[in-house]
């Protein structure tokens, strides 16, 4: 695993190349001690939100799917800490980590898992369906890599509409395959559109390891279409921060896009629905969890930093289980959308009758 | 009036919408140095310029799904699809982004983008450039599907799509690019859903769109002056919204109903009417409702033999008569 970032030829024009030691990039440099202390909090509100979703699908209180984003928070924590007010977001189904990343309150979120009127997308999306454009989030995608020419477009409206700002379309190591995620590579590239396609490699796409699926290295596809890509280490807050802050400058000033492979692992299966005993050894999650778990890692070095202290560590933890409990109990006391509420939504003018410019029906039965 | 064809009326509702609102982007194929692989787009980049008027590649998973996202942002896109027959290659982008966006965000996000193009047979391009997927399309709740039978309508109808807050899928015809009608000089809008009655009668109710409606106009003639047979022709233009009032009435007129339509006959949009009519005018039916659809195999290439699978006045006329018999 790289510890440097392998940014391309593009790294002699970079505005801020990342620092060999990403610490010291100055995106890092420049963080206050309370916003090195809400990182390290999101991260972690972001695991107990998981585990408490976890426990919530076992006791059959949500539906569906779940793919859990445990072992995986400093890629969502470290992209989104950089978001301006003209960047946006949009990933795939594993989409929980981004949605608080991007600032959504967990109450909502556990609720749409919940199916439940309360949740983000008043119980008609699900877990691989969250939304907030209010936060530039624009979801929550099922179909992998189905979402990647979305981000292109977010890229194509920021540019047209003359907005300094940049869209990071991320997906697993698994979309790379999809004809989708190389029709939107060649567009981003062909007119300069402002997005970084991150690809989250957890190392299986399903129960396929990236050796069984993909030919080749991953971001390096990026330079058939004429592109800037980098690596970086996924377990590090620090360097998905340095490494992102270099490609989005890039986007944002001068409208190039790139591809960022960002290592991570996932500790849980694909979903929960994934026994998790025929790809992968139970020693392999283990000695990820012990050397290279994010919130440990960042942990770490936030204490090596004199920034956390057991005490804080503990308030940390303790509120973000709280707050997962909140949540659930929120969920658990919020009613149900009604057999009404199954066509709200669907056509913005049958929920603006007033507005409503055409005729005829819109609904059959 | 002044006389205008169907493809400058395209055009020119194109234009109209480019020049009111500069959120309006035209692209696709060949649409903008080429001047449109049919024409419809002919002079528009030179007048809007490249930002407004844009060639994209021949990847319309990418461009179509790039549409959809900066529709999210508010950008208009109106998006040419060369031959409504690639949407398949785009389907997961129309029919699952598209198409759900708005319910999945629980009403947050909507998603203003027309997709136009042809979709039709009669060219003898053979089975994968002859779709008609408007079946499909309405099949999804959240999109909108038109089908403009006439110069006049198709200018109407498409400025009211571009401005529409949901997806629109507009559905050409190259059989009728070069077919000229009479169009206005004033600006006007057709509210999408809309039925339009082109011939009143009293004896058979022809329910279509499309290409199909000319058949059926051409037919009812012959009806009138050989057979003594009066044909109420009406002309749905929208599929969804979907005026079936209108059908209604000139059922409850006229007690018979032939449905003609350029579709492959299994859960096409005539199975449809067909049910909606049983169900609620059941009572006013002296007979079955019949229909008349693409004879039900892929699209077949011979030229002669392609123009008898598809609908036309002569196989019209055939069925009416036997919907009157």
């Amino acid at each position: 695993m790289s510890k440097k970032p392998t940014a391309t030829a593009e790294k002699k024009s970079a505005p801020t190349a990342p620092a060999h030691d990403p610490a010291l990039a100055a995106i890092n440099a420049r963080l206050s001690r309370d916003e090195k202390i809400e990182l390290h909090r999101k991260m972690v509100r972001i695991r107990r939100f998981e585990e408490r979703s976890l426990r919530a699908y076992q006791a059959k209180k949500i539906g569906g799917f779940l793919h859990l984003y445990i072992g995986q928070e400093a890629v969502a924590v470290g992209c989104c800490s950089l978001m301006g007010k003209h960047d946006h977001v949009i990933t795939a189904y594993r989409d929980h980590g981004h949605a608080m990343a991007v600032g959504m309150d967990t109450k909502p979120l556990m609720a749409e898992l919940y199916g439940k009127a309360t949740g983000c997308s008043k119980g008609k999306g699900g877990s691989m369906h969250y939304f907030d454009p209010t936060r530039n989030y624009w979801g929550g995608h099922g179909i992998v890599g189905g979402q990647i020419p979305l981000g292109v477009g977010l890229a194509y409206g920021v540019k047209y509409q003359g907005n300094k700002g940049a869209a990071m379309a991320f997906m697993g190591d698994g979309a790379v395959n999809q004809g989708a995620v190389h029709e939107a590579y060649n567009l981003a590239s062909l007119w300069q559109l402002p997005v970084i396609f991150v690809i989250e490699n957890n190392g299986y796409s399903m129960g396929t390891s990236q050796e069984r699926s993909s030919a080749g290295a991953l971001a390096k596809r990026a330079e058939g279409y004429d592109m800037a890509w980098g690596v970086c280490d996924g377990h590090d807050v620090y360097e998905v921060r340095a490494t992102m802050d270099h490609f989005l400058r890039l986007a944002r000033e001068e409208s190039k896009p790139a591809v960022v492979e960002i290592r991570t692992y996932r500790y849980r299966g694909h979903s929960v629905a994934d026994p998790d005993n025929t790809y992968r050894s139970k020693q392999e999650i283990e000695e990820y969890r012990r050397t290279k778990d994010p919130i440990q890692v960042f942990q770490n070095r936030l204490v090596a930093e004199r920034v956390l202290d057991e005490a804080l560590i503990e308030k940390i933890d303790t509120e973000a289980r709280a707050e997962a409990d909140a949540a659930a109990d929120f969920s658990e006391a919020s009613p149900y959308p009604t057999p009404d509420d199954i066509q709200k939504d669907v056509y913005w003018e049958a929920d603006n009758p007033s507005e409503r410019k055409s005729e005829g029906r819109l609904f059959f039965d | 009036m002044p006389q205008f064809t169907y493809r400058e009326a395209i055009r020119h509702a194109l234009a109209e919408e480019l020049a009111r609102d500069k959120n309006v982007v035209v692209m696709g194929e060949e649409v903008a140095q080429f001047n449109g692989a049919y024409k419809v787009t002919e002079g528009l980049l030179a007048k809007f310029g490249p930002s407004r008027v844009v060639d994209t590649p021949i990847s319309e998973a990418g461009f179509i799904g790039m549409g959809i996202g900066a529709s999210m942002l508010g950008v208009r896109p109106v998006m040419e699809l060369m031959f409504w027959s690639f949407y398949s290659v785009a389907f997961d982008q129309i029919l699952n982004n598209a198409a759900n966006v708005r319910y999945m965000s629980g009403g947050q996000i909507n998603c203003p983008i027309v997709i136009r193009g042809p979709a039709n047979g009669g060219t003898n391009v053979g089975a994968t450039h002859s779709h008609t997927p408007e079946n499909v399309l309405a099949n999804h709740p959240g999109v909108k599907v038109v089908v403009p039978s006439t110069a006049y309508d198709a200018k109407g109808l498409l400025k009211s799509a571009i401005r529409d807050n949901d997806p629109v899928f507009f559905l050409e015809n190259t059989m009728l690019y070069g077919e000229k009608g009479e169009i206005p000089e004033a600006e006007y809008l057709i509210p999408l859903g809309k039925a339009d009655v082109k011939r009143e009668g009293t004896d058979l109710t022809i329910v279509t769109y499309g290409r199909c409606v000319l058949h059926s106009l051409a037919a009812a003639a012959i009806l009138e002056k050989e057979h003594d047979v009066s044909v109420e022709v009406v002309d749905l233009r929208s599929i969804r919204p979907l005026d079936i009032d209108t059908v209604l009435k000139s059922v409850a007129k006229t007690h018979r109903v032939l449905i003609v339509e350029e579709q492959k006959p299994f859960a096409s949009v005539g199975s449809q009417l067909a049910y909606m009519i049983q169900r609620e005018a059941f009572d006013e039916l002296d007979g079955p409702i019949h229909r008349l659809a693409t004879i039900d195999a892929p699209a077949i290439y011979s030229p002669p033999v392609e123009t008898e699978q598809l609908p036309n006045p002569q196989r019209v006329l055939k069925a009416a008569l036997a919907a009157v018999a």
